[in-house]
C-alpha cells in the first residue's frame, strides 16, 4: 500500500466531502484520502479527524469501523487535527447522551445553558451556529497568518471545557467563553469548522498541512 | 462582539441555470450558478443556498454535479433544498458538497423523514423550509403552504415550526409566500412570532427589495439570518454593501 500524506477520516458522520475538498485545495501536490481503513490511517502522514452529528451515535460509528485505536495512535504520534465533533472525542466524556470519550484529553464536553441571552438581553438560539470570533489564548503555529478575533463557522450545541487550561489556544463568546481550540504536542483541534470559514479557515488548514510540531 | 448575523443570497436553479421569479412564477434566467456562487463568496456571503426548482425529476443530477463544482471552489457553508424526499437525498447532496440540507413539502407529507434524517445526519444540517401565507378567519394567523406555494395545508406556521424543531430541525427557513418576489420586505411578524417560539435559528426570505429590509429582518423580525436573491443577482447591491449598510445601522456582521 502506498503510503498517504493526509488521511481525512470516514466514519459515516457529517459533511466529510466538505472537508477533503478543502484540504485538497490547500494541499495541492499532496495525496488526500478519505478513508475508514484503520491501516490507511495508520501509515498516513498526518490526519484529520471531522465529525458532525450526535457524540454517542460517533462514538458507535467510530467502534463500528474499528478506528478506535488507530485515532489514538494518530493523535499520539502525528500531525493530527480534530473538527468539530473530531475536537470534542478527544476529551474524557461529553454530557451529550452521558458518552465517554477517547480521553486523550483531560476534561469534558458540556451543553449550553438553557435561555441564553445576550448583553442586549436578545435571546441567543442553540445550536449556536454562525461566523463568531476567535481570540487567539496563545499563540501557535497554525494561527500563523490568521488575525486575532477572526471570525470562524461555528455550529455546536456543545462545547468542550478541558481540565487543563493549558491545552486552550483559542476561545470564543457565547455568551460565556468557551475553548474553541486546544493543542498539545502534534495534535490541533477545533470546535469550528475550518473547512467551511472561507480564507481564514483555509489559511489555518494549509498551516496544518505543512506543520511541523 | 460576538455572533454575526448572516447574509445568504439565494439560487434557484433549475436545468443548470439560476432563475427568479415573482412569486414563484414568471422565471428569469440569472446566470451560471457556479460563477454566481463564486462571486457571491468573493464579496463575502456567510452562507449560500441553492433551491432546485426544477419540476421533474429528470434533471436532478444536475444538481448534483452544480454542488460539486461549487462545493470544491467556494469554502463557505452550502445548502442545498428542493425535490428533497427521502433521507438518500439528504445522503446523495451531503456526499456531493452540501453542508446543510433543506426539507420543505415532504416534511409535511411525511414529518417522521425529518427525525430520520436529523437522526441519521445531525441536527446541524437539518433545515426545514416552511413557506407560509397570512389566512383569514382562522384559528391561527398563518397558514404553512407546500408545493411552491399552491397547497394549503392547514397547519399552523407557528406550531409546525415549533413540532419541527421537535423532530429534530436544526434550523428553519421561513418564506412569507405573500411576499416572495414583491420587493415590499420580510413579513416580519410571522419570523417573529417562530422565532420567540423556538431555540434554533430562524432564516428570513422573500420580499427583499432594499437594504433596509435586511435591517428590519433581523431587529423588527428576530431573524438569525437573512436571505435574499434578486437584490444580488441582478447586480442592485453587493452583498457587501449589504452587509456596510448593516452595520451601519447597528448589526453585528462579518466583513
Amino acid at each position: 500500500m502506498s503510503k498517504v500524506d493526509i488521511a481525512v477520516v470516514d466514519y459515516g458522520m457529517g459533511n466529510l466531502r466538505s472537508v477533503s475538498k478543502a484540504v485538497e485545495h490547500v494541499a495541492r501536490g499532496k495525496s488526500v484520502v478519505v478513508t475508514s481503513d484503520p491501516s490507511v490511517i495508520q501509515n498516513a502522514e498526518r490526519v484529520v479527524f471531522p465529525g458532525q452529528g450526535a457524540m454517542p451515535d460517533c462514538m458507535r460509528e467510530l467502534d463500528a469501523r474499528n478506528l478506535r485505536s488507530a485515532i489514538i495512535h494518530a493523535a499520539k504520534n502525528k500531525p493530527f487535527l480534530g473538527i468539530c465533533i473530531g475536537m470534542q472525542l478527544l476529551f474524557d466524556y461529553s454530557e451529550e447522551g452521558d458518552t465517554a470519550g477517547l480521553g486523550l484529553l483531560k476534561g469534558g464536553v458540556k451543553r449550553f445553558a438553557d435561555k441564553l441571552v445576550d448583553a442586549k438581553g436578545d435571546k441567543l438560539k442553540v445550536p449556536h451556529m454562525g461566523w463568531n470570533q476567535v481570540y487567539q489564548s496563545k499563540p501557535h503555529p497554525l494561527w500563523a497568518g490568521v488575525a486575532d478575533a477572526t471570525r470562524f463557522y461555528h455550529v455546536h450545541s456543545y462545547y468542550a471545557a478541558p481540565q487543563d487550561s493549558t491545552v486552550t489556544v483559542g476561545a470564543t463568546e457565547y455568551p460565556i467563553r468557551f475553548t474553541s481550540a486546544v493543542a498539545r504536542e502534534n495534535i490541533f483541534a477545533t470546535q469550528f469548522h475550518v473547512e467551511k470559514s472561507a480564507q481564514a479557515g483555509l489559511q489555518l488548514l494549509g498551516n496544518f498541512v505543512n506543520w511541523k510540531p | 462582539m460576538g455572533l454575526a448575523k448572516r447574509i445568504i443570497p439565494c439560487l434557484d436553479v433549475t436545468d443548470g441555470r439560476v432563475v427568479k421569479g415573482v412569486n414563484f412564477l414568471e422565471l428569469r434566467d440569472a446566470g451560471d450558478p457556479v460563477e454566481i456562487a463564486k462571486r457571491y463568496d468573493d464579496q463575502g456571503a456567510d452562507e449560500l443556498t441553492f433551491l432546485d426548482i426544477t419540476a421533474s425529476s429528470d434533471n436532478r443530477g444536475l444538481l448534483l454535479h452544480i454542488i460539486e463544482e461549487v462545493a470544491s471552489q467556494v469554502f463557505i457553508p452550502l445548502t442545498v433544498g428542493g425535490g428533497v424526499r427521502e433521507v438518500e437525498d439528504v445522503r446523495r447532496l451531503l456526499n456531493a458538497g452540501a453542508d446543510k440540507v433543506s426539507i420543505n413539502t415532504t416534511a409535511v407529507l411525511n414529518p417522521n423523514m425529518v427525525r430520520d434524517a436529523a437522526a441519521r445526519f445531525g441536527s446541524q444540517c437539518i433545515v426545514v423550509a416552511i413557506d407560509a401565507k397570512k389566512v383569514d378567519n382562522q384559528a391561527y394567523e398563518w397558514e404553512v403552504f407546500t408545493h411552491g406555494g399552491r397547497k394549503p395545508t392547514g397547519l399552523d406556521a407557528v406550531k409546525w415550526a415549533e413540532y419541527m424543531v421537535s423532530l429534530g430541525a436544526g434550523e428553519l427557513l421561513v418564506t412569507s409566500m405573500d411576499r416572495d418576489g414583491t420587493k415590499i420586505g420580510f413579513n416580519n411578524p410571522l419570523n417573529r412570532a417562530i422565532s420567540n417560539a423556538v431555540d434554533v435559528p430562524l432564516i428570513a426570505s422573500g420580499g427583499v427589495g432594499n437594504l433596509q429590509h435586511l435591517v428590519d429582518g433581523i431587529t423588527l423580525g428576530g431573524a438569525d439570518a437573512v436571505l435574499a436573491a434578486s437584490i444580488f443577482h441582478y447586480g442592485e447591491y453587493t452583498v457587501q454593501q449589504a452587509k456596510k449598510y448593516m452595520q451601519q445601522h447597528g448589526i453585528e456582521v462579518r466583513l
